[in-house]
């Protein structure tokens, strides 16, 4: 009798647990679930407005992924992702690696580091496209940087440097932005990583003589592993979802030629004509192109242990 | 037991507490987007009245033009705050969404459909439309027909042809009206003319501009002397695009007119040899010619243009020097200019109907507006009429009384071939071509970054 009276207060115990569950659960079905369910749903319809008047919705099974995988553009536009993305991560993690390892080094003991934390971690603060619009004011034709290059002798007055009608020079702004608005971030978890490092081992390093560049490479690295792992596939899914930046500074079009035009700024492009068909089945092709990045990501880098 | 009452109860009240969390949300924002004012009046009272007219005129506009004509023109309009007033008992709403991103017309289509379900006071009663995009609300039953609420061709027999053709729509109903001719003209720099071309009054200057042939010459000229003929080689489109032969879409095919395509080749030209830059419109480029210290030698525009947008009140600017004249260009063209719709549905048939008449048909209204804010106004005789007159003189232009030249430029403009999907052709052929432009593509290679453009703006057209 007694025995049964505890085993019914552990179950009521864990039903609790379920209950506090409950709001999250509601949560995630009403503002996840659903929408990605809906989003598969009229990926295989035909549903458009022209002006006021609607078309559709009509059922028409995969011709809607067939047009988006036999246009051509969705490559390019997955390559001007990821090569936007790799533009900005590259000098993202290694500036954060060696900010990182002088931050948490316990013998440099850098003077206010506690300031510059802070200073590094703003640019995130302010609105992309805040900080986007200002980057197209300063590197418009008749913008301060090209004032600047001319009055250092640098440029022709007569024809200014067109920066954002190149390819290069476009994607090129677009990962500079982009480094500099999440590279706090990151120094901020790599530091994290770095000081959950158990110091003795470094001890053990200094003792045996190892010089601060082997301690980074034979220590510090290998451990720091699994933040890393963590930090690219973080900065992978953001940067596949990059929008804000490229948009503003291209006024939407993606140019020149599109070159700088993203997955998710081609999705918008669905949007002036409330097509729901093609931006779902987009929708759904990034979805899956997402994932199987994230998983050869995890894969490569979990490989050996 | 009682335990488990409880927690049932207390999960129950959670969950609901935050769905209807949710919901109230929900049915915030709509409102919030919806309505920048929210109604002050009662329920109980309106239901009462509304069998006789609407309490609350919704007029969907983008910018304060409107407004201000209403404000300082319309007979006993009772400002009340910036977004509303008051017409007799009737409170007059101004929702003001900006153009940018097409804003106003996402919000306005969402509007319009849902207009039958809407509760009265919250329905469109006027919406105002530009020519771009026009027949996309005209041509659909969301416009009510002028006739319908008892405005007869013979009360817009005195506005210009072409403001009627715009908003007449596939069965020749008229759908709306104006009281604004919006004519352009060249918009020269009276300076730089006398020093470039030796000559500064409009008539002397015109043979230089004549035509696009002559135009490029001149082109030439400016630049020896360190001068851009104009802004940028989108200045130039909106003459070129109106002196169309074919439509952009005809049939649910694409099509290129052949003078959309003169101005293609005559912009290349332009480029390359630096008469020009590639910038679009209101870019600070673009305005920086504005400016005494600009070096650009030309604008195309209409009246509104001058008095609104080329910083003409700031020191500095060239309308503060009076340094501006305008000339008829080389060929007739016509920009903006806006609408008034009524929309289907409305509670108030009766002052849309007057609040119409009087703001586009009413002589001394039109005279009014004419005088008080430079306006080009929408009564072919009146215009004429002021054109002859003096005290009409533009400061910014040098005294100059541009009433003449326009009047001239409305009677050339031909707009048989408006279709629905001028906007988003016009913009995105524009955005290809500076691709062209730059040296960033070939003009196949623009072409066809336009015809996906605009595929993905209409899926239902074809190459």
């Amino acid at each position: 009798m007694k025995q049964q009276h505890k085993k019914s207060k552990v179950v009521s115990f864990n039903k609790w647990g379920y209950i506090f569950l409950i709001p999250f659960v509601v949560v995630y079905l009403v503002f996840s679930f659903v929408p990605l369910v809906s989003t598969i749903y009229y990926s295989f319809f035909e549903k458009y407005r022209v002006g006021v008047i609607e078309v559709g919705p009509n059922w028409i099974w995969f011709d809607n992924y067939k047009t988006l995988l036999t246009n051509g553009d969705l490559i390019t536009y997955t390559t001007n992702t990821l090569v936007m993305w790799i533009i900005g991560f590259i000098p993202q993690l290694l500036v954060s690696l060696l900010l990182g390892s002088w931050f948490s080094d316990t013998r440099l003991r850098i003077k206010g580091s506690a300031f510059f934390k802070t200073v590094i971690y703003l640019p995130n603060l302010i609105m992309a496209s805040a900080f986007a619009m200002l980057f197209f004011t300063l590197f418009s034709d008749g913008g301060p940087i090209n004032a600047m290059l001319q009055s250092l002798g640098l440029q022709n007055p007569d024809v200014p440097y067109k920066w954002l009608q190149h390819a290069w020079s476009a994607r090129g702004i677009v990962g500079f932005l982009n480094f500099l608005m999440w590279f706090g971030n990151t120094t901020i978890l790599l530091m994290a990583g770095m000081m959950g490092i158990d110091p003795s081992l470094f001890e053990a390093a200094e003792v045996d003589g190892a010089n601060a560049t082997q301690v980074f490479w034979k220590i510090t690295l290998p451990l720091l592993r699994p933040i890393l792992v963590f930090v690219l596939i973080t900065s992978l899914v953001g940067g596949i979802q990059m929008f804000d930046v490229p948009q503003i500074l291209t006024n939407g079009t993606g140019d020149p030629l599109r070159s700088s035009m993203t997955l998710i700024m081609y999705l918008n492009k669905h949007l002036f004509s409330k097509n729901y068909g093609m931006a779902g089945a987009l929708s759904v092709v990034l979805f899956i192109i997402t994932g199987i990045l994230s998983l050869l990501v995890y894969k490569v880098s979990t490989a050996k242990d | 037991m009682k335990k488990k009452l409880l927690s049932v109860l207390l999960s129950t009240a959670m969950v609901s507490a935050l769905l209807v969390g949710c919901n109230g949300t929900t049915e915030e924002v709509v409102e919030e987007t919806g309505e920048e004012v929210v109604a002050e009046e009662g329920g109980e009272e309106e239901v009462a009245e509304a069998a006789d007219e609407g309490k609350v005129l919704n007029i969907y506009c983008w910018n304060e033009e409107f407004k201000s004509r209403v404000e300082d023109h319309y007979p006993g309009y009772e400002k009340v705050d910036a977004t509303s007033g008051k017409i007799g008992d009737v409170t007059v709403k101004f929702n003001i969404t900006a153009n940018q991103d097409n804003a106003y017309q996402n919000n306005l289509d969402e509007k319009l459909l849902a207009q039958d379900s809407a509760a009265a006071d919250d329905k469109i009663d006027i919406f105002l439309i530009e020519a771009d995009y026009a027949l996309k609300y005209v041509d659909t039953d969301y416009a009510l027909a002028l006739s319908e609420i008892g405005i007869t061709d013979a009360d817009v027999a005195g506005q210009f042809q072409y403001t009627k053709d715009v908003v007449t729509d596939s069965n020749g109903n008229l759908k709306g009206s104006s009281w604004q001719g919006c004519p352009g003209a060249l918009i020269y720099r009276r300076d730089i003319a006398e020093e470039v071309l030796g000559v500064s009054e409009p008539a002397d200057v015109q043979p230089f501009v004549k035509d696009w042939d002559t135009f490029l010459d001149t082109a030439a000229k400016m630049k020896d002397k360190g001068y851009f003929m104009t802004s940028s080689v989108m200045d130039t489109y909106r003459t070129y695009s109106n002196n169309v032969t074919s439509k952009w879409v005809e049939g649910d095919k694409i099509n290129i007119d052949a003078n959309i395509d003169k101005w293609v080749d005559d912009s290349k030209v332009m480029v390359d040899k630096g008469y020009a830059g590639t910038h679009g419109l209101w870019s600070d480029d673009w305005s920086k010619g504005f400016f005494m210290d600009g070096k650009v030698f030309c604008y195309f525009g209409p009246a509104w243009l001058i008095n609104f947008c080329m910083s003409c009140d700031q020191e500095g600017s060239v309308g503060s020097e009076g340094q501006w004249a305008i000339t008829e260009g080389p060929q007739g063209f016509f920009w903006g200019g806006t609408w008034m719709c009524v929309a289907a549905g409305t509670d108030n048939p009766t002052l849309c109907k007057d609040l119409v008449l009087t703001m586009t048909t009413d002589t001394d209204v039109l005279r009014e507006i004419t005088t008080d804010d430079d306006d080009f106004t929408n009564n072919e005789a009146l215009m004429n009429e002021m054109a002859e007159e003096d005290g009409f003189g533009n400061d910014y232009l040098g005294g100059q009384n541009p009433l003449g030249i326009f009047a001239k430029g409305v009677s050339t403009v031909d707009l048989s071939n408006l279709s629905a999907y001028d906007q988003g052709c016009n913009e995105e052929f524009q955005n290809a071509m500076t691709q062209y432009f730059n040296g960033e593509a070939t003009k196949d290679e623009a072409l066809e970054l336009f015809y996906t453009a605009v595929l993905e703006k209409y899926p239902n057209l074809s190459k």
